[in-house]
């Protein structure tokens, strides 16, 4: 009889607490920038895609649902095809660490429910933004050595200029 | 043995090696850069820093290069200690100042020695504030990236492009730090083995550019042993392959056959895998025009041919010893056909039977790389079979190592010992019509007709052993160099005489024959090596079969209801008019092959096969070693073993006694209860049962990526990896792994901390000795018994005359173009150079590149003319099958006179 009267008075109690339960989906939470959300590709500041194929998300990756082939255009490496199957995805990150060039990062967007799960399959159409997302400055083939268009040989941060390997110089 | 004690732990290691293999060998980690087991040591990139105490009181001992001291007994070393640690740690970071920020955008990365020894140093931020030196990189062709960028400066690109492979096109330019590795100019690199510096280099300066095309990190790609087919050397690779198709070709290390490295025709050949040519589907002709079929329909199609007479069949030299023993088990052994004009297989037949009655011994090329005398008699080994040549390249040193053993110079220091050996190398003797790239290094190198050379040959013999016949009628010249020759070879205690099937000349073979046997009574370790011209020849002549020719006698005499030809081009052996009258007296003609060849296109009935890629099979070898190679890549139906098809054809066609086989290794069975000569081919490899720690190996590494993506696009579930019946590697990353794991099944290289394919230390009882779990094939020459009273060839042909008009025209193989599959290949298709007509003496009124016209194998041909002032008056020289397609033997032409035919 008593332990009634007490959860009775106890939940009486909570009628003047705030509420914490979010009225979702007429609420959105709000959720930080580096929240663990949907999977973008991002783009450098020049507007050019940031993936460089590296592979090193896909082997980051515990759940295996990352899967991309390497092709390549006068020195710049790009994905041919770049997939994530989100229906395996479980948004640990370790794509975006493991990222040497910032192109792969999580967004604070969970909204991803759909009733078909090929639905699920993300290409790279669907993956590529065009924005530098979190990272705004930074362009991995501006510090690369290796030459792109629009880049030569020792134009690249802290590089020297071509060595002249016929001088005799010291 | 010494014991040596590396951070207290006694270990056993061999007095003749240096420390750094020596630790390698007792299991430490310790990083080197410049130091490779075949190309010794040179002390160039100090990384191998370890210390040694002069005794057990010696707290402080020296820093010292482990590449470059010797084992002595006792020694007592430190890897662990931290002055050596710290210096190690300071080399890599200087290395490290210039390196470039690129690794993601490196096909080196991943499986990059730099990589793993810096992690090893434990070198991980950049202190160097400084610029870093830049360079141009070189277009070097259609094999190599050049990347100068990433380069380290340990000259091993050099040490063993110049030093080991004899190349002259790339060479160590500027100083300090602007050391650039490179050609002159831009251009493909010459030297046949020039994709070896994709492996030896220990970053991505030279990395493979058809294998970049279709990229894919190590840990991403399946891999499975392999045998090369483009030659009849048999270099042992791995097949890397992802989504279905083959990626790369690389080296898979056979202690007694390639050890580190293949030519590049091996690398770069497999391209005809995913030619646009492969055949996918059966295709039926029905009034001329091809139809795709079902495989039901095609073995129903089959069956109502069988009904019209008896089936013929024609192997193949290029195809697996199963794909030619299930054809002869449908045909019966005397339907079955080697695939051979009469002279290739008279020769080819003759060549095991040649090897086992010699007395001399039937080397391995590890074993030939240990000959210090060496006569090449009529044949170009630098295309016919490279690798060898680049073996024969090592025989040179010979001579030095006595010098260097009076020097007290360890054999593994490279330089000293280079040094020691350039003033007296080991006599090669090289006696062919035309130059070779072999030529240069030469003691002797003599220009003749094959009769000639065939009778120089007899004529060393004779001069070796007084009972041998003696060629008549030598010319002084001719004379003077036989002696010379007999001198030469005499000297050595373990020469090596080595001739081939080129030029299809049973007297060059039978001279060299001569030669070993006179060379073994006077009590000299010979060895005689005979080259055949396909991965699979001494395969065929094991087998057994009837010449081309009888199955056109019998198309003629209308014996023949069906004729079935697996993997066999035809039009590369016979000529047009010939094949004509061949395939005009068949009433139903069936290709097997995995590539529409000239002839499928003339077939009734096409069936597609797997390529070497997608089967297991056995190849034997020039020395008759038998070894398995692997599928990589599960065939998709209907594309299947060209041996399952005709079994398939013998159930259908309802012989009474169809065989049964459901995979490789039952078929395997048969052949070796079957064929005695093949008994021991079973032990070519371990069967489809072999079970490591009770599971099956792993032929995917630990790390693939992308599993529940890689075909989300076809279909989101999840399906069971198709599982071949054929191998015993899984298809998957489930299974067993290790060190130990037989030679014969290594998928890829890989140790904790060893990413790069220097991981094969690992692998190794000692560094540069046979594999741990044994190493791969069977050789099956072995064991014959040598005649006791020498037995002489007396063929000697008669002196080779010239005639005035008419010229003797020598089929002339290429390192690319002239191999039927290596071909199809881009990177290879990229390097083939358009045929040429060879001449010694220009015909009047015309000039070096002028055009000659002649008609050669039924075809009217115009073909470019070479002057090659070399070649011996009479003679003239045509690729075989790039000019005129069947040419493929030495012929008598005459040129036209003018253009009127």
């Amino acid at each position: 009889m008593f332990g009634i009267l007490r959860t009775l008075w106890l939940t009486f109690l909570h009628m003047g607490h705030r509420r914490v339960t979010v009225g979702y989906p007429e609420h959105k939470p709000p959720l930080p920038p580096r929240y663990r959300g949907r999977i973008i590709l991002s783009r450098d500041p020049d507007g050019m895609e940031r993936c460089v194929a590296c592979n090193l998300c896909a082997v980051a990756c515990p759940v295996d649902c990352i899967s991309l082939q390497k092709a390549e255009q006068d020195g710049r490496w790009y994905p041919d095809y770049f997939r994530i199957n989100f229906s395996r995805c479980i948004f640990c990150g370790m794509c975006e660490e493991a990222c040497p060039t910032y192109a792969i990062q999580l967004t604070p967007d969970f909204e991803m429910s759909e009733y078909l799960r090929p639905n699920l399959i993300y290409e790279k159409e669907d993956l590529l933004i065009s924005g530098t997302g979190k990272y705004p400055d930074y362009s991995f083939f501006r510090v690369a050595g290796v030459k792109i268009p629009g880049k030569d040989k020792g134009e690249a941060e802290r590089e020297a200029p071509p060595v002249d390997i016929h001088t005799l110089l010291p | 043995m010494a014991t040596i004690l590396v951070d207290g732990r006694a270990c056993p290691a061999r007095t003749d090696e240096n420390l750094l293999q020596a630790c390698l060998e007792a299991g430490a980690d310790l990083p080197y850069f410049c130091w490779h087991p075949d190309l010794g040591s040179v002390g160039a990139c100090r990384q191998c820093a370890i210390k040694q105490f002069s005794g057990p009181d010696d707290k402080t001992g020296r820093i010292i290069m482990a590449c470059m001291t010797q084992v002595t007994d006792g020694a007592i070393l430190s890897i662990d200690d931290p002055q050596a640690r710290e210096f190690r740690a300071g080399v890599v970071e200087w290395l490290m100042t210039n390196h470039p920020h690129d690794c993601p955008v490196c096909p080196e990365g991943g499986e990059c020695h730099l990589q793993d020894m810096t992690v090893m140093t434990g070198h991980v931020s950049r202190r160097y504030r400084f610029t870093k030196r830049t360079h141009r990189n070189q277009n070097l062709g259609p094999f190599i990236n050049h990347e100068m960028n990433r380069c380290i400066g340990c000259y091993r690109c050099v040490r063993f492009y110049r030093d080991y492979a004899g190349g002259e096109d790339l060479a160590a330019f500027a100083a300090h730090n602007d050391l650039y590795f490179g050609r002159h100019e831009d251009g493909a690199l010459e030297s046949a083995f020039s994709g070896n510096l994709v492996e030896v280099c220990p970053t991505g300066v030279f990395t493979d550019k058809p294998f970049s095309a279709v990229y894919s990190r190590k840990w991403d790609m399946r891999g499975a042993p392999s045998v090369c087919a483009h030659c009849a050397v048999g270099c042992n690779t791995i097949v890397n392959a992802r989504q279905g198709t083959v990626r790369r070709v690389i080296n898979r290390y056979h202690e007694a056959v390639n050890r580190y490295f293949l030519c590049d025709r091996g690398r770069y050949g497999h391209g005809f895998t995913s030619a646009p040519t492969r055949l996918r589907a059966p295709i039926l002709r029905q009034d001329g025009i091809p139809v795709p079929i079902s495989m039901a329909t095609a073995l129903e199609r089959f069956a109502v041919m069988a009904k019209d007479g008896p089936i013929v069949g024609i192997g193949s030299t290029r195809a697996s010893l199963e794909s030619n023993f299930a054809l002869r088990c449908l045909t019966g052994p005397d339907r079955f056909s080697t695939g051979l004009t009469q002279l290739e297989h008279n020769l080819t037949m003759q060549v095991p039977a040649l090897l086992r009655a010699t007395p001399a011994r039937n080397p391995s090329l590890h074993d030939m790389e240990s000959a210090d005398a060496v006569l090449v008699l009529g044949e170009d080994v630098c295309v016919t079979a490279p690798r060898l040549s680049l073996t024969l390249r090592q025989t040179l040193r010979r001579a030095a190592f006595p010098a260097a053993d009076t020097a007290k110079v360890p054999h593994w220091m490279d330089a000293a010992v280079r040094m020691l050996g350039s003033d007296a190398p080991s006599p090669l003797m090289v006696l062919t019509p035309a130059a070779t790239d072999l030529d240069p290094i030469a003691a002797t190198a003599h220009r003749a007709a094959p009769d000639a050379i065939a009778r120089l040959g007899f004529a060393v013999a004779h001069r070796l052993d007084g009972s041998a016949p003696d060629a008549p009628d030598l010319s002084e010249t001719e004379s003077r160099l036989a002696d010379t020759i007999a001198t030469a070879l005499r000297a050595g205690r373990r020469p090596l005489i080595i001739a081939g099937l080129q030029y299809a000349n049973a007297a060059l073979i039978h001279a060299a024959a001569n030669i070993a046997t006179a060379l073994h009574a006077t009590g000299a370790d010979a060895a005689l090596s005979l080259v055949v011209p396909d991965c699979n020849s001494m395969g065929m002549a094991l087998t057994g079969g009837i010449p081309l020719d009888a199955v056109r006698t019998m198309a003629r005499t209308g014996h023949i209801g069906t004729l079935v030809v697996v993997e066999n081009d035809l039009t590369r052996r016979l000529d047009a008019a010939t094949l004509d009258e061949l395939l005009a007296a068949v009433p139903h003609l069936v290709v097997i092959d995995h590539i529409a060849t000239r002839l499928a296109e003339r077939a009734d009935l096409v069936l597609p096969a797997a390529s070497f890629a997608e089967s297991g099979g056995t190849l034997v070898n020039t020395e008759g070693r038998a070894q398995r190679f692997l599928p990589a890549l599960t065939p998709t139906m209907p594309v299947q073993e060209s041996w399952r098809w005709t079994q398939q054809f013998t159930q259908a066609a309802t012989h009474a006694d169809a065989p049964e086989w459901t995979n490789l290794d039952q078929i395997v069975a048969t052949i070796a209860h079957d064929i005695p000569a093949l008994s021991r081919i079973i032990d070519a490899a371990p069967d489809a049962g072999y079970r490591l720690d009770g599971r099956r190996l792993r032929s995917e590494p630990a790390r693939i990526s992308g599993r529940t993506a890689v075909r989300a696009n076809i279909s989101v579930h999840d399906r069971p990896l198709p599982q071949s019946p054929d191998t015993p590697l899984s298809p998957s990353m489930e299974g067993a792994y290790s060190p130990d794991m037989p030679g014969a099944l290594v998928p890829f290289y890989h140790a904790p901390g060893w990413n790069s394919v220097q991981s094969l230390n690992r692998f190794q009882q000692e560094i540069g000795g046979p594999m741990r779990g044994g190493d791969a094939g069977t050789r099956l020459l072995d064991g014959g018994i040598p005649a006791q009273v020498p037995e002489w060839h007396h063929d000697i042909p008669v002196p080779f005359v010239t005639a005035l008009d008419d010229l003797l025209l020598l089929p002339e193989p290429r390192l690319f173009g002239t191999e039927e599959l290596s071909a199809l290949s881009p990177p290879i298709a990229a390097r083939v150079t358009p045929a040429t007509l060879r001449l010694g003496t220009l015909p009047a009124g015309q000039q070096d590149g002028g055009m000659v016209s002649l008609t050669l194998a039924g075809e009217r041909l115009t073909l470019p003319i070479r002057h090659d002032p070399a070649l011996p008056s009479g003679i003239a020289l045509c690729p075989p099958h790039l000019a005129a397609r069947a040419f493929t033997a030495p012929v008598r032409v005459q040129l036209h006179r003018d253009d009127t035919p």
